[in-house]
């Protein structure tokens, strides 16, 4: 079809002309129309890829939508959108000949093609995603629905689209000339849409004819009534995987509500608790309504860690948090869930005892936990929302306090966990109830039905949420996959990954596709740079921990004629290798940061570029990006100025063998010469950055030896920090300093940033009340007065300065990276190191906020140039958001890997050691055990018991049993015994007691 | 927003990136002008109407006698879109597009034929959903040809943007409020000269580039479809004198 119109003969009357044109006044007759006349002329133009214009003639393939719409201004408007039918659209089928065989998908020796509805995919994602459930047809009607209830399971179906190993096909319904249906008048848009998928359907019945059997997967029972009707293979879900005979798949299949079609009549084995539990969700045009008039505060819902019967909904609308206690004011809410609420009237705000007496299943037990290392961990409130169900004594003063009466958006997801232990049922292998505990406490028991409950019993596994009706003590849910061996290694490590949501995948082949040829070599290209500075000739070494493999920086440091010192920070070139847009670039955006667990590492780049390409080994050549100061010998800034380069290292040492060189006198060769210098400009600027008000905090890093073996862990301590490390630490700052300078000056609205906002009062009040206890006085109006005064705070104990350091840690906000042009100069203050902007730089092997660093001063430096994303400020700021949220998981992800190797390593080793104590409980204390860096409570009364004899001194801090003339204050020290018990078969946990 | 889906490869309405909006002309719609055309880009529809070559009607606006005059106004009808607010004529926008026409088609027009003598555009828009500049200067060429009067060349428009990392031929309304870069081009189809380049946006050079292409494509074709009109309008014409 070249320039070829199709001519609409049926339209035969000539056009009507103006009277001015017609200039022949003989023809009374209208004539016979020429044969070249149109009266409609129409035409799309296509431009494929040869640039060969087509032209298709859609008198009838042109529809329109049109719908109203309120706007934001509540004005009604109607709205028309053009929609265009095509028949070019190809149905993905290899047994079809018709259609353009690049989009094949669908098997060839495909047993039967499934069209599936929105409901289908909707609920049954997990079946989707089993590699048993092939040749899908999932019809764009079905993808705009799906999209528009659930963007999470939208983006799962994207993915199985997308993946090239499943044979998933996305059909363009609602533009094939064939498939596209209209509403009828009367008619719901979802009857419209069920009718959709069935003409769709049955389009691919006639189209691939007998080379194909096309099935219709549906869950509702009138739209399989009317597919059969009309002549089309229907099934439900349940009957379709029954035949595919694989029992194990039946697990998947999420149970169909009341409404849809029920293959069985599921037995009710809890007959007792058919009763109301929970009221009823108001419908949602009540609770907008009731939002506008300010009855109901919308906000999302955020279960208290430590205390799963207790969560904060922060308002906007009341400005404060609102307290919601117990199960029954939850009302079925999860963490996370956008929820409206309605405050209690205010006598009832003081009760907080009663509701959680209800529950009489669950053990408010603490957990052991590691030292949270900052405050973000803990709930951000003061005493009360910091008590736990044993301290609830504390006063609950003026704090709103409400119930949730709808949730406006629901936060499920899957969660990892265990089968609570459970007899087996008499007849085996039918399907049995069980409940499902959540590894992560905020998360509500879930019902679920397994066919397979003696294999699962011991194991860890996922399960996803499906519903929660208000008969139910419990949401209900289903079994997606097991994991492993509950407190095996591997297991208990994949459960810490999965639910700090890490992506562990290997990387695709698209990914690995980027990296250069291997093995990299200097191209002679790469030196005839003009913009790459060669510095193979400057003695650069660097200094990492023992076994470090991804070196990302290194250092020179060069007396120079005029007594000053050229110092230079060598970091990776990493933009050189991941460039902009590429799917290398884009999977290194999304995993944002390397992770550390013990003993193992989980990249954010492929491993050659890791742990070759661009680590700066030793006596290899290697690029880099530098950063070179002239300073004078009293660490004073002369010159700085940044160049990519080319370096050789000569020297990769360790901290400890770094340390070992400077302190050993005897040595005086040039390495070590330039190892003093560095120090000793390195101790000036750290005092100069104390003296501005930087905080030295602490925190009680582990570190595991772990045999090379088994991989567990052999001996425990807190990691040792030395003059070296802190050297390095602070000319990557200095480094990191100047490059924010640099790269705000070029770009003052798309610079990524890193600040870190002051603590507030309320977050610093837990360290005021602790440090006034023992007769402390802390200034904290600015970060310099809190830094002297914990200088100045010491005692004869020796472990008293580091312990304040820690408690005062724990206060502190998480710094966060952020895009300049979102918030104002004032605003981009770094708290803790006292500097007026910071960033981070020096990292871009582990960190992909180095890597947009690396680029922004690339382009500052007119080297490279601007890569698009930086003129997209929302983007931008997703791209923070994202790095923000996935450093927060990486850090928790790490912390829970200690934890899980402290508990491998005291299984066989039970210990008594000195503690001391943190936080004062009605019925106990937390203490800190400063040697392993534990956190954990001790109970002085029994289990049950509600800690009458102990008497708490909120003021003081302090618990004294009145009679017996013992108490326990705050940071007393205290001797323990530790040790792993296993009150239920699997679950094993550390337990604290006094001795 | 997806404005490509990423599984299909279609637009929001069902095109693919490189494909135009259903298009329409019809020429003399307004008896009572000496030209005059009906434009349409899928929604966007426009008519205009040309008087003229004629007497200059206000000697103060004439600023060389040697060439005629052209005057333009474009002016966007109460009822073009859906919400109906009142557009006070003259605005900065109206001001704005009636600069550029008149700009673009006295690109075109042998003026220094016509001296003495003045010729009025007037485009009104119908109903507006994206392009509607674009849309314009192809009514305007049209009305100007049926019209008689000597042009160099014709002068054919259209739009190009790019969204999804993907550049896109005839933006329509929701594609152009996505707010992404929206390149207006105006070429002298067979000279192959560029008469309008518009784009309020920040785009790198290269994607740039290839947007305009796209654009300029879209020019050709659609002036592809103006000569065929014309042609058969003059064939009509041909046949009527007998």
């Amino acid at each position: 079809m070249k320039n070829q119109f199709r001519t609409d003969r049926l339209e035969s009357k000539p056009k009507p002309r103006s009277s001015s044109t017609l200039l022949n006044p003989c023809s009374s007759s209208p004539p016979p129309p020429p044969p070249f006349c149109r009266r409609r002329r129409s035409a799309l133009f296509t431009l494929p890829a040869a640039a060969r214009l087509r032209a298709v003639d859609l008198a009838n393939m042109l529809q329109s939508k049109s719908f109203v719409k309120k706007t934001k201004q509540g004005r009604v408007v109607k709205v028309v959108r053009e929609h265009y039918l095509r028949d070019d659209i190809p149905c993905g089928a290899a047994s079809c000949s018709s259609c353009d065989t690049a989009a094949r998908r669908l098997g060839v020796d495909a047993a039967a093609i499934l069209v599936v509805d929105t409901n289908v995919v909707l609920h049954q994602i997990d079946l989707l995603e089993n590699p048993a459930i092939e040749d899908v047809v999932v019809l764009s009607v079905v993808l705009d629905e799906v999209k528009n209830k659930n963007l999470s399971v939208y983006n799962r179906i994207k993915t199985l689209c997308t993946n090239t190993a499943r044979r998933f096909f996305v059909f363009t319904n609602e533009h094939h000339r064939d498939t596209y249906v209209k509403e009828m008048v009367g008619e719901s848009p979802n009857d419209r849409n069920d009718r959709a998928i069935r003409v769709a359907a049955r389009w691919y019945q006639s189209h691939l004819g007998e080379s194909a059997k096309v099935m219709l997967i549906t869950n509702d029972r009138d739209n399989k009534r009317k597919a059969t009707e009309e002549g089309l293979n229907a099934e439900t879900v349940e009957s379709y995987v029954r035949s595919l005979a694989q029992p194990g798949l039946l697990d998947l299949v999420v149970v169909p509500s009341s409404g849809d079609v029920t293959m069985e009549d599921v037995e009710d084995l809890r007959p007792s608790k058919r009763k109301v539990i929970y009221s009823e969700h108001k419908p949602m045009s009540e609770i907008t309504s009731g939002l506008r008039c300010g009855i109901f505060h919308q906000g999302k819902l955020r279960v208290n860690r430590y205390n799963p019967f207790e969560a904060y909904v922060g308002s906007e609308s009341i400005g404060d948090e609102i307290i919601i206690r117990g199960r029954s004011n939850m009302n079925r809410a999860f963490d996370g869930d956008i929820v409206a609420v309605e405050l209690l009237p205010q006598d009832q705000w003081n009760e907080s005892k009663s509701f959680i007496a209800d529950d009489d299943e669950d053990d408010n037990e603490e957990d052991v936990h590691l030292v949270p290392n900052s405050a973000d961990d803990a709930p951000r409130n003061t005493n009360s929302t910091q008590s736990t169900v044993e301290s609830s004594a504390a006063s609950v003063s003026s704090r709103p306090v409400g119930r949730i009466v709808g949730i406006i958006k629901r936060n499920w997801n899957s969660y990892c966990g265990s089968l609570e232990p459970m007899p087996m049922p008499a007849g085996s292998g039918g399907v049995a109830h069980a409940l499902f505990v959540s590894k992560d406490r905020r998360i509500p028991k879930i019902r679920i039905q397994t066919r397979q409950l003696g294999n699962l019993l011991n194991k860890r596994i996922v399960v996803a949420v499906d519903s929660w009706d208000v008969l139910s003590r419990y949401p209900s849910g289903h079994y997606v996959r097991t994991i492993g061996d509950i407190g095996d290694k591997e297991t208990e490590t994949e459960v810490v990954l999965i639910e700090n949501d890490i992506n562990t995948r290997p990387f695709s082949t698209q990914v690995l596709a980027c990296l250069p040829p291997l093995p990299w070599s200097l191209s002679p290209d790469d030196l005839a740079n003009p913009n790459r500075q060669d510095l193979r000739h400057v003695r650069v070494f660097s200094v990492d921990p023992p076994g470090c493999r991804d070196i990302d920086d290194a250092l020179h440091c060069t007396p120079l004629p005029n007594g000053n010192f050229e110092v230079g920070v060598h970091i990776a070139d990493v933009t050189n290798f991941v460039l902009p847009g590429t799917p290398l670039d884009e999977e290194a955006s999304q995993r944002a940061t390397s992770v550390y667990l013990v003993g193992q590492r989980i990249d954010m780049l492929p491993k050659p570029l890791t742990e070759d390409v661009c680590s700066l080994r030793a006596d290899v050549e290697r690029l880099a990006f530098s950063v070179i100061w002239e300073m004078t010998p009293d660490a004073d800034i002369i010159s700085s100025r940044y160049t990519k380069s080319v370096i050789k290292s000569c020297a990769a040492m360790s901290y400890v063998e770094a340390q070992a060189r400077m302190d050993d006198s005897r040595l005086v060769d040039p390495l070590t010469v330039d190892l003093r210098n560095l120090n000793s400009l390195a101790k000036i600027m750290r005092n100069r950055r104390c003296e501005r008000g930087a905080l030295t905090l602490a925190s009680a890093e582990v570190k595991f030896e772990i045999d090379s073996e088994t991989h567990d862990p052999l001996d425990i301590g807190i990691y040792q920090i030395r003059e070296a490390n802190q050297m390095i630490e602070e000319f990557m700052l200095a480094a990191n300093v100047s490059v924010a300078e640099k790269i705000l000056k070029h770009y003052p609205l798309c610079s990524l940033l890193r600040r870190h906002p002051s603590p507030t009062k309320e977050m610093l009040e837990p360290l005021l009340r602790t440090a006034s206890s023992v007769g402390l006085n802390l200034d904290v109006s600015s970060s310099k007065a809190l830094a002297d005064s914990l200088d100045n705070a010491k005692r004869d104990d020796p472990y008293f300065n580091k312990l304040i350091r820690i408690l005062a840690t724990r206060c502190m906000t998480q710094a966060v990276y952020f895009c300049s042009g979102d918030l104002s100069l004032s605003e981009y203050y770094h708290y803790g190191l006292a500097s007026a902007l910071y960033t981070h730089f020096t990292s871009p092997i582990r960190r992909y906020a180095d890597v947009v660093v690396h680029r922004l001063l690339a382009a500052a430096l007119d080297i490279a140039k601007l890569p698009p994303v930086f003129q997209d400020g929302p983007q931008l700021t997703g791209i923070a958001d994202n790095l923000n949220y996935r450093h927060r998981n990486a850090q928790m992800a790490s912390r829970a890997s200690v934890e899980l190797h402290t508990l491998i390593y005291f299984r066989t080793r039970p210990v008594d050691t000195e503690a001391r104590i943190v936080k004062i409980k009605a019925n106990g204390f937390i203490v800190f055990v400063p040697k392993f860096g534990i956190e954990g409570p001790i109970y002085l009364t029994a289990k049950g018991d509600k800690g009458a004899d102990w008497v708490v001194d909120e003021v003081h801090q302090k618990v004294t049993k009145p009679g017996a003339n013992i108490s326990y204050a705050v940071l007393q020290s205290v001797m323990i015994h530790m040790e792993v018990v296993e009150p239920q078969p699997h679950r094993p946990k550390l337990q604290l007691t006094l001795l | 927003m997806e404005y490509v889906n990423p599984l299909t490869g279609f637009r929001v309405d069902g095109r693919r990136p490189n494909e135009m909006r259903q298009l329409k002309g019809e020429v003399g719609v307004v008896s009572r002008a000496d030209g005059s055309a009906l434009f349409e880009m899928g929604n966007t529809r426009v008519i205009a109407a040309v008087y003229g070559p004629r007497e200059v009607q206000n000697r103060s606006q004439q600023v060389n006698s040697k060439e005629a005059l052209v005057r333009c106004e474009y002016r966007m009808a109460e009822f073009s879109t859906g919400d109906r607010r009142r557009k006070p004529k003259g605005d900065r926008r109206s001001t704005e597009i009636s600069l550029v026409i008149r700009q673009t088609m006295e690109a075109s027009i042998l003026t220094h034929l016509m001296p003495h003598s003045q010729i009025d555009i007037f485009v009104q828009v119908l109903q507006a959903d994206g392009g509607t500049r674009s849309a314009c200067i192809n009514a305007a060429t049209l009305a100007l040809a049926d019209a008689g009067i000597p042009m160099r060349d014709i002068v054919t428009s259209c739009s190009a943007g790019y969204l999804c990392s993907s550049p896109l031929l005839d933006l329509n309304y929701i594609e152009d409020s996505a707010g992404g870069p929206d390149v207006t081009v105006g070429i002298l189809a067979k000279m192959d000269k560029v008469t309008l380049l518009q784009m309020d946006a920040k785009l790198p050079m290269d994607t740039f580039e290839t947007v305009m292409e796209l654009a300029i494509e879209g020019c050709k074709a659609i002036a592809t479809y103006i000569r065929e009109i014309l042609l058969e309008n003059t064939k009509q014409l041909e046949y009527r004198r007998g």
